[in-house]
């Protein structure tokens, strides 16, 4: 089984570990991981922001670089949803194009939607000892309808208490360029979102998406909150031992 | 009224630093959601039934032109008039010219949010008739001479006590009389207030939640009772109605019907769901002599068929705007014009113009649970991505956004430069962290830091680690 | 104003690709169809389902075993609501022949400002929603629906429909077309709009009160 890896243009500047993390996840249920070097980013700020036609020439572009993989997955649900949803609406006056598009959403999902589909559950298979709150970004809930995977691949790991937030449904602030075009709606919304995480009295928060992630933890972060902040992935993989999102490095 | 949306940044900023608007907010945003969550999962159809709304939309939409003459011919077979008009000036035009005709001089007036879109009270009262709103959300909103923040409760931004001081203000001067602190004091104020108006108006003016074009019956749902008093109590009812309001047959509008009461306030039905059906007949013994329908386009019929096509099922529940974030944060008044929250995002931009309404398809995370929660399975985050590249190809966004999107789209097409960009720039970044793992402050990020700590880049890439990792696994 | 509806509708016309007709075949087939879309299942029988709904909106009731019950039905609920014995009554056939207690001032007329109790007659009952369906007419003046604090409404137990749409199948049926005001009324009337705080009798009635009543309709 070929599995390409759609990285994420966050997980590649931001958090690499997240794209370690999912590869080991992967290998781990036997995949052959392959990383196309010719991604960048799905093209959401351009799709979002009224671009489409660089929305289209990114789509394209992804659609060449991930052709002839068993499966594409992709460490966030935002970015998978792009692939799964909207490059077909992009392409839906090009029925050539539409077909490959179409073809490239069949054989893509996100990491953890994925792991829970391939039978990776046994996979996981470490421990944590803590309790955690997972926060679902709209793109995985709303657009992919993923809400019980990475529930249950957390259940795998043992010494894990699970805590769910309050108005889980709502969205963070996040936004993509929102969080910049409006930083204080954004702000407010990151700032219910961070309540609602502490008042869960969760030790650690996790997320399949690090733009949701570095969001909330840069709130918690601000707010001097002890919660630590990592990706699904990095949980799932037992690779906690580093710094956590927004973390200082241990001398 | 004179739109403020181009200055939604501002409006939001203010309105998220008023502390009494805050509280009004907080106050009513969870009890929406919650009542609607309930109502639904006490009817296992609703699903069926929203799919069922959805294909009557779709077909009246289909057939509109057919269905409003259709409509047209039942309401004049009923003994009521039909005005078409374009635009909002004609609409106050036309109602203005029925109560002139009528000699009327008091107009008591039941909900309609058509009748906001094109200012009937302005236009009403410029004319020297006294216009009196008689929902109670309308009539504390009119007093306070301000426009709705909501669609179906327009002064939820309004406290308790920001309620009571207006009434004590305009009916006890000089002296004080009754007590005005309870909820249920407020309201037998206004009961006692408004009596007065409803049987002293000449002319009723209600809104129109649907049309039927087989009765030619027109159709208000109301839990107070005002609108079915101002339409039965006058000698005159006006019915402002856009076009697209119009559905079939009865049976289409119990399925309807079903849908809007729960999607907005939860309940099963509201109080009142009234379908009028022409003037008094022979030997009625009350209601009014004469009934018109104002049947207003402005805009609408543009929509058809085109993007915004989807746009026109919408039945005004509400339900988008109870469940937005962005409209729980800042309220209805910061979108600057009649329809806030994600619907007023799609519609206003259509009706006063995107250089106007520009930043209210941008003011939202496209989150989707406006779309989730529509009971019309309106788009609205794809209506809203539609506006965004109708607002690029024209471009109305500010250049410096522009212009860090056109550098971004350049390097995201050439993935070599861009991994040595984004590589440069979490290396450059790493380091300027110096292993404290996030950012207090950064320059060209004051958006972001100003409320949050940006975290840091780890280090290196991913894409140069893991060229690294390969040949050695 | 003919002009623009001329405008109007050629440009909704030209989006549809068609000629406008109020009498397409798509648009006669579905307004004389009258299908219905799915309808909610219950498993209480019509009278219990429409007694709990009302009860679930504030309604009350009382259960009458024939029009000789009336005036006792309605001379208590005066008494427990510490009323004026002072009614507006429809002019229905079924009121016609109540003979009221000496000393009540009963009228038969449209309501008045100053009518603090109004007593008429349902059309139907819906049980769905707990809702009563009034027609407006000379024996059902909608004024009295609304006007008063008090609205007292008889209600034969065989004129209970499951659904809404049954009332729309029993109004064609019995009536042909509808009247000036179909008014469905769901429990007395209520605003949310000082502070989403539920408060019953904003502009209509205070109180409803239904006279559920037994045996056949006259």
């Amino acid at each position: 089984m070929r599995v390409a890896l759609f990285v994420t243009c966050l997980v590649d500047l931001f958090r690499p570990s997240v794209g370690f993390a999912s590869v080991r996840l992967l290998e781990r249920l036997g995949a052959e991981v392959v990383v196309p070097p010719e991604q960048t980013c799905c093209g959401q700020p351009a799709y979002n922001n009224g671009d489409f036609e660089t929305a289209r020439a990114i789509a394209r572009q992804v659609i060449a670089a991930f052709d002839g993989f068993d499966h594409v997955v992709v460490p966030s649900g935002s970015c998978a949803g792009m692939l799964v949803r909207h490059y077909p609406e992009l392409f839906r006056d090009e029925p050539e194009t539409l077909a490959r598009a179409q073809a490239l959403a069949a054989r893509t999902r996100e990491l953890s939607a994925f792991l829970a589909e391939s039978g990776g559950e046994p996979a996981i298979d470490g421990t944590f000892s803590g309790k955690v709150a997972m926060h679902d970004s709209c793109s995985a809930r709303r657009e992919l309808g993923i809400v019980d995977a990475p529930r249950a691949l957390l259940g795998r790991l043992a010494g894990v208490e699970s805590v769910e937030l309050k108005e889980a449904e709502t969205c963070c602030g996040f936004g993509g360029t929102f969080c910049v075009k409006y930083p204080d709606i954004s702000a407010r919304m990151v700032t219910d979102k961070a309540e609602a995480v502490i008042a869960s009295g969760a030790d650690v928060l996790v997320s399949g998406d690090l733009g949701c992630l570095m969001n909330i933890a840069g709130r918690l972060s601000r707010m001097d909150s002890r919660v630590r902040v990592y990706h699904l992935a990095e949980l799932l993989a037992g690779m906690t031992s580093g710094p956590a999102i927004g973390e200082a490095e241990k001398p | 009224m004179k739109p403020t949306s181009a200055a939604f940044s501002d409006n939001a900023r203010r309105a998220l630093h008023d502390a009494t608007l805050q509280q009004a907010l907080a106050k009513a945003g969870v009890g929406f959601v919650e009542k609607r969550r309930a109502a639904l999962s006490d009817l296992p159809e609703f699903a069926a039934l929203r799919e069922a709304g959805r294909e009557i939309k779709d077909h009246t939409l289909a057939n509109l032109d057919h269905y409003l003459l259709r409509f047209e011919q039942q309401v004049q077979a009923s003994g009521g008039e039909v005005h078409w008009v374009d635009t909002p000036a004609e609409a106050c035009a036309a109602v203005l010219d029925i109560c002139t005709r009528a000699g009327a001089k008091r107009v008591a007036k039941g909900k309609s949010m058509v009748g906001e879109e094109i200012a009937i009270n302005d236009a009403l009262e410029a004319a020297g008739l006294d216009v009196v709103e008689t929902d109670l959300g309308e009539y504390i909103i009119q007093i306070a001479h301000e426009p709705p923040s909501h669609i179906i409760a327009p002064a939820v931004h309004k406290t308790r006590q920001q309620i009571a001081d207006l009434f004590e203000n305009l009916h006890h001067q000089p002296d004080l009389t009754r007590p005005l602190e309870t909820v249920p004091q407020i309201v037998d104020e206004a009961r006692q207030i408004l009596r007065d108006t409803f049987l002293s108006a000449d002319v009723g003016i209600t809104g129109a939640n649907f049309l039927i074009a087989e009765t030619g019956s027109t159709v208000i749902v109301t839990n107070e009772g005002n609108g079915d008093l101002s339409a039965t109590l006058p000698r005159v009812h006006i019915v402002l109605a856009s076009i697209e309001k119009v559905v079939p047959t009865l049976e289409d509008a119990s399925v309807l019907l079903r849908l809007l009461a729960r999607s907005a306030t939860g309940q099963e039905i509201t109080s009142y769901t009234t379908f009028f059906t022409g003037p008094r007949r022979g030997e009625d013994v009350d209601g009014p002599e004469q009934f018109h329908v104002i049947l207003v386009d402005n805009g609408r019929s543009r929509m058809l068929g085109g993007a915004y096509h989807e746009m026109l099922r919408c039945i005004r529940c509400g339900a988008c705007l109870n469940h937005c974030p962005v409209y729980s944060a800042v309220g209805g008044h910061a979108y600057g014009w009649v329809y806030p929250g994600p619907m007023g995002a799609v519609l206003t931009p259509l009706m006063v113009g995107l250089d106007e309404g520009r930043p209210l398809p941008n003011a939202s995370t496209l989150c989707g649970r406006c779309e989730e929660v529509c009971p019309m399975s309106i788009p609205l985050p794809q209506l809203l991505r539609e506006h965004r590249r109708q607002e690029f190809e024209r471009k109305l966004a500010p250049p410096r956004s522009r212009w860090a999107l056109a550098v971004w789209a350049f390097s995201a097409q050439r993935p070599r430069l861009y991994r040595w960009a984004s590589r440069l720039g979490s290396l450059l970044l790493n380091k300027s962290s110096r292993g404290r793992g996030r950012f207090r402050s950064l320059p060209f990020a004051e958006g972001w830091t100003a409320a949050r700590d940006l975290p840091a880049p780890q280090g290196d890439t991913f894409m140069a680690q893991w060229q690294r990792r390969k040949p050695h696994d | 104003m003919t002009d623009r509806r001329t405008v109007i509708l050629a440009r909704i016309s030209q989006a549809l690709g068609h000629a406008a007709a109020a009498d397409a075949p798509a648009v006669l087939q579905r307004v004389n169809d009258h299908a219905r879309g799915p309808q909610p299942q219950w498993a209480e029988a019509p009278r219990e389902r429409f007694l709990a709904k009302l009860a679930k909106v504030a309604g009350t009731h009382a259960e009458l075993a024939s029009e000789a019950e009336i005036v006792g039905a309605v001379a208590d609920y005066l008494a427990a609501q510490t009323l004026p014995q002072r009614l507006c009554v429809a002019p229905h056939p079924l009121l016609a022949d109540v003979v009221w207690p000496q000393g009540w001032q009963v009228a038969h007329r449209r309501a008045q400002g100053d009518d603090r109790i109004g007593l008429a007659v349902a059309f139907c009952g819906i049980a769905e929603t707990g809702s009563l369906m009034l027609l407006s007419g000379p024996d059902s003046p909608t004024s009295l629906n609304f006007l008063p604090d008090d609205f007292i409404c008889l209600l034969p137990e065989d004129r209970i429909v499951p659904r809404m749409e049954d009332a729309w199948a029993l109004l064609r049926a019995e009536r042909g077309s509808l009247p000036r005001a179909t008014n469905i009324i769901t429990g007395p009337s209520r605003t949310a709009d000082v502070e989403q705080t539920i408060q019953l009798g904003a502009h209509g009635p205070r109180r409803l009160h239904v006279l559920l009543k037994g045996g056949r309709h006259a």
